[in-house]
C-alpha cells in the first residue's frame, strides 16, 4: 500500500488541508491579534498579525466605558441558555408524538409540521404579525421568540432518531407494567435519546448565539435589550454607540476623547466569537453528528 | 345484515374512542409545538394579503383598501425586480458549484487522509461555521477596510499599489460574497460528502488495489460514482431553495452599503430594506409573496424529482 503514488497523494492532501485550515483561522487570528494592538499604531499600520506595539486598552475601555457591553453579553447568555430549554421543551415532546403511528391524527399532524418547512409567509407577515398581534417589539420576548424556537428540520430529525433508535418492545413493556404515556416518555424516551437531545439543544444554543436578526428587526428603542451580536452590528454603523449609551457619570474620565475607535471593534468581535470558540471542542462531536443526521435534509 | 353492520359500526365507534382516549397524552406533548408553529408559521400567512392592499397603517392590514396588482405591478416595473431576482439566482447558482466542487474535493482527502491530523484539519475547516454573520463581518473589515484594512495596508503596501476603496467598488464584490459564502459552508458541506465516503464499503478499494488501480484511479471510478447519488439529492434540494439566499451575508458582509447595491441586493435584502428602512411595506410584501409562491413551487419540483431518483431523501 505504500507506494509512491500513495506517498505523493498524503503529502499533495496535507498541503492542501493545511492551507484550508490556515484560511479558516487566519482570520480569527488577525481579529485576535487587531484586538491587542495599541490603538495609534493600528492607524499608522492598519490590521496586522504581527503588532508593533500592544495594548489592552481596548479590552479595559470596553468593560470600563459603561454597562452596554457587559450587559449585551448578560443578555445574550440569557437568551441561549432560556432559548435552548425552550427550543427542547417545545422540540422533543412533539418530536416524540410524532414518532407513534398510531395515534390518530399522526398523518395530519406530520403535514402540520411538513407544511412549515415547504411555505411560509416571509418577513412581512411575520413581522406584522409579531408587533400587531403579541407586542413583542422591544422586549426581551422579540429576541427569544420569533424563528429560533423549533422548526420542522428540528422535530423531523428528533422524530427519526425517536423512530429508527428507540426500540419500541422497551416502550411497550413498561405500558403494559401501567405506567402511563407521560411515564415511558420521561423515564424511557427521554434518556435513551439524549445523544439527539445534545445535537439539536446544540444546534438551538448556536441558532441563539449568533442571532442578530431578531434584534436588529424588533428591537429598536430599548438598546439595554441588545445582545452582543446586536452591539457589534450596532457599532457597525456608530462606534460612538459605546459611550453615547454609557450613563455611568462615574466613569466619564474614559470619555470620548480617548476611544480607541480602531482597535475596539475588533476588541468586540473578539468577545462575542470567544464563547462559541470555547465550547467549540467539546460540543464538536454532537454538532458533527447532527450534520450527518440532517445531511441531505438539512 | 342489518344488524352485524350495525354492530360493525359501533365496534369501530368503540375501537375509535379507545384509540382517540390513547392518543390524548400525545396530543398534549405535541401541544407546545403545536401552538408554537401557528404563531410562527401559520398565523402570518393571512398576512400575504399586506401585497394586494394599498396599506393605512391606521386601517391596519385587513382594513386597508385592495389594490389588486397594483403592487406587483410597480415592483416588476422597476429594475428592482429584475436585479434582485438576477442576483438571487446567480450566487445560488455559483453557490451550488463552487460548494459541490470543494466540498467533495475536501471530503476526498478528508477520506483518504492516514494521518491522525484528519480530525484537526476537519474540526478547523467547520469552525468558520460557528461564527455569526455579524463577526465574519468583523472578519472581513479587518481584511478590506480601506483605512486600516490588513490587504490596504500589508499586501498593497508591499505591492507597491494605490490602497483600494474596498467598500465602494462593486467589481470586487461577486467574488468577495463567493468567497466568504464557501469559507463559511464548505465544513458543513464536506461532513456530508465525508460520511457518504465513508460508508462505501472498503472491499471495493482493496479489490481496486490488488487489480493495481492508483490512488487516482480509485477515486474516479469508485468513490465519485458512489457519491453521485448524494451529489444529485445536495444540488436537487439547493435548487429547490435558489429562490432564497443568505440574508446575513448579503446584507452584514457588505456593511449594507448603498454604493454596491447592485451586486449585494437579493430578494431577503430587499425585503428587508422595503419593510424596515424604506417604509414601503406593501413593496416589500409583493416581493416576499413573489419569493413564497416561485420558492414554494421550485421545491415541491425539486422534491418530486428527488422522490423518484430516491424516496428516502425527498422532503416528502
Amino acid at each position: 500500500m505504500n507506494t509512491k503514488e500513495e506517498r505523493t497523494f498524503q503529502t499533495f492532501s496535507h498541503i492542501i488541508l493545511v492551507l484550508l485550515s490556515l484560511m479558516a483561522l487566519l482570520p480569527m487570528i488577525l481579529l485576535f491579534m487587531s484586538s491587542i494592538t495599541d490603538d495609534t499604531t493600528l492607524i499608522k499600520n492598519g490590521y496586522s498579525f504581527f503588532p508593533e506595539k500592544f495594548s489592552l486598552y481596548a479590552y479595559e475601555y470596553v468593560f470600563k466605558t459603561g454597562p452596554a457591553v457587559p450587559q449585551a453579553y448578560l443578555i445574550s447568555f440569557i437568551l441561549t441558555f432560556c432559548g435552548v430549554l425552550l427550543s427542547l421543551f417545545v422540540t422533543t415532546p412533539m418530536a416524540y408524538a410524532l414518532s407513534k403511528k398510531y395515534v390518530v391524527g399522526h398523518g395530519f399532524l406530520n403535514f402540520y409540521v411538513f407544511f412549515t418547512m415547504l411555505f411560509n409567509g416571509g418577513l412581512v407577515p411575520t413581522y406584522m404579525n409579531y408587533t400587531n398581534v403579541f407586542g413583542i417589539k422591544n422586549t426581551f420576548f422579540g429576541l427569544l421568540i420569533p424563528g429560533l424556537v423549533t422548526n420542522g428540520m428540528y422535530i423531523m430529525l428528533m422524530k427519526s432518531y425517536f423512530v429508527s433508535s428507540i426500540p419500541g418492545e422497551i416502550m411497550e413493556a413498561a405500558r403494559i407494567d401501567g405506567a402511563s404515556e407521560f411515564a415511558v416518555f420521561r423515564t424511557i424516551a427521554i434518556p435513551l435519546a439524549k445523544p439527539i437531545i445534545t445535537t439539536i439543544g446544540l444546534f438551538a444554543g448556536i441558532g441563539y448565539w449568533n442571532d442578530w436578526q431578531n434584534g436588529y428587526v424588533y428591537i429598536t428603542k430599548r438598546t439595554e435589550l441588545y445582545s452582543i451580536q446586536n452591539l457589534l452590528n450596532r457599532m457597525v454603523q456608530n462606534i460612538q454607540f459605546l459611550s453615547a449609551n454609557s450613563h455611568n457619570i462615574a466613569q466619564a474620565d474614559v470619555g470620548l476623547a480617548s476611544i480607541p475607535t480602531v482597535s475596539i471593534r475588533m476588541s468586540m468581535a473578539v468577545l462575542g466569537i470567544l464563547p462559541m470558540l470555547l465550547i467549540y471542542p467539546f460540543a464538536q462531536k454532537a454538532f458533527v453528528k447532527g450534520i450527518t443526521l440532517g445531511g441531505v435534509k438539512g | 345484515m342489518k344488524q352485524t353492520t350495525e354492530v360493525d359500526t359501533a365496534r369501530k365507534k368503540a375501537k375509535f374512542k379507545k384509540a382517540l382516549l390513547g392518543s390524548i397524552p400525545f396530543y398534549l406533548m405535541a401541544l407546545p409545538g403545536i401552538i408554537y408553529l401557528f404563531i410562527n408559521n401559520y398565523m402570518p400567512l393571512p398576512g400575504l394579503v399586506l401585497a394586494f392592499k394599498n396599506y393605512n397603517a391606521k386601517k391596519g392590514i385587513y382594513g386597508s383598501e385592495w389594490a389588486g396588482l397594483k403592487n406587483f405591478k410597480y415592483l416588476f416595473a422597476t429594475n428592482d425586480a429584475f436585479i434582485i431576482t438576477r442576483n438571487t439566482l446567480l450566487y445560488n447558482f455559483v453557490f451550488i458549484i463552487v460548494n459541490t466542487v470543494f466540498a467533495i474535493f475536501v471530503a476526498i482527502l478528508l477520506a483518504e487522509m492516514r494521518s491522525k491530523m484528519k480530525n484537526a484539519y476537519q474540526s478547523l475547516i467547520l469552525m468558520p461555521y460557528m461564527v455569526s454573520m455579524v463577526i465574519v463581518s468583523y472578519l472581513v473589515f479587518a481584511f478590506l477596510s480601506t483605512e486600516n484594512g490588513f490587504l490596504n495596508n500589508t499586501v498593497i503596501r508591499l505591492l507597491g499599489k494605490e490602497k483600494i476603496s474596498w467598500y465602494m467598488e462593486k467589481k470586487y464584490w461577486p467574488f468577495i460574497l463567493v468567497f466568504v459564502h464557501v469559507w463559511k459552508v464548505i465544513g458543513y458541506n464536506c461532513i456530508i460528502y465525508l460520511s457518504t465516503i465513508l460508508g462505501i464499503d472498503r472491499t471495493y478499494y482493496e479489490a481496486a488495489a490488488i487489480d493495481g488501480a492508483g490512488k487516482i484511479r480509485q477515486i474516479t471510478k469508485i468513490t465519485l460514482p458512489l457519491l453521485k447519488p448524494t451529489i444529485i439529492m445536495m444540488t436537487l434540494l439547493a435548487i429547490g431553495r435558489i429562490f432564497y439566499s443568505d440574508f446575513g451575508l448579503f446584507y452584514q458582509v457588505p456593511q449594507n452599503q448603498g454604493a454596491l447595491f447592485s451586486v449585494t441586493n437579493t430578494i431577503d435584502t430587499y425585503v428587508y430594506r422595503g419593510l424596515l428602512e424604506l417604509g414601503k411595506p406593501t413593496l416589500s410584501a409583493a416581493a416576499g409573496v413573489y419569493q413564497s409562491l416561485v420558492g414554494f413551487v421550485l421545491i415541491v419540483v425539486s422534491n418530486l424529482v428527488v422522490r423518484k431518483i430516491d424516496k428516502d431523501s425527498a422532503l416528502f
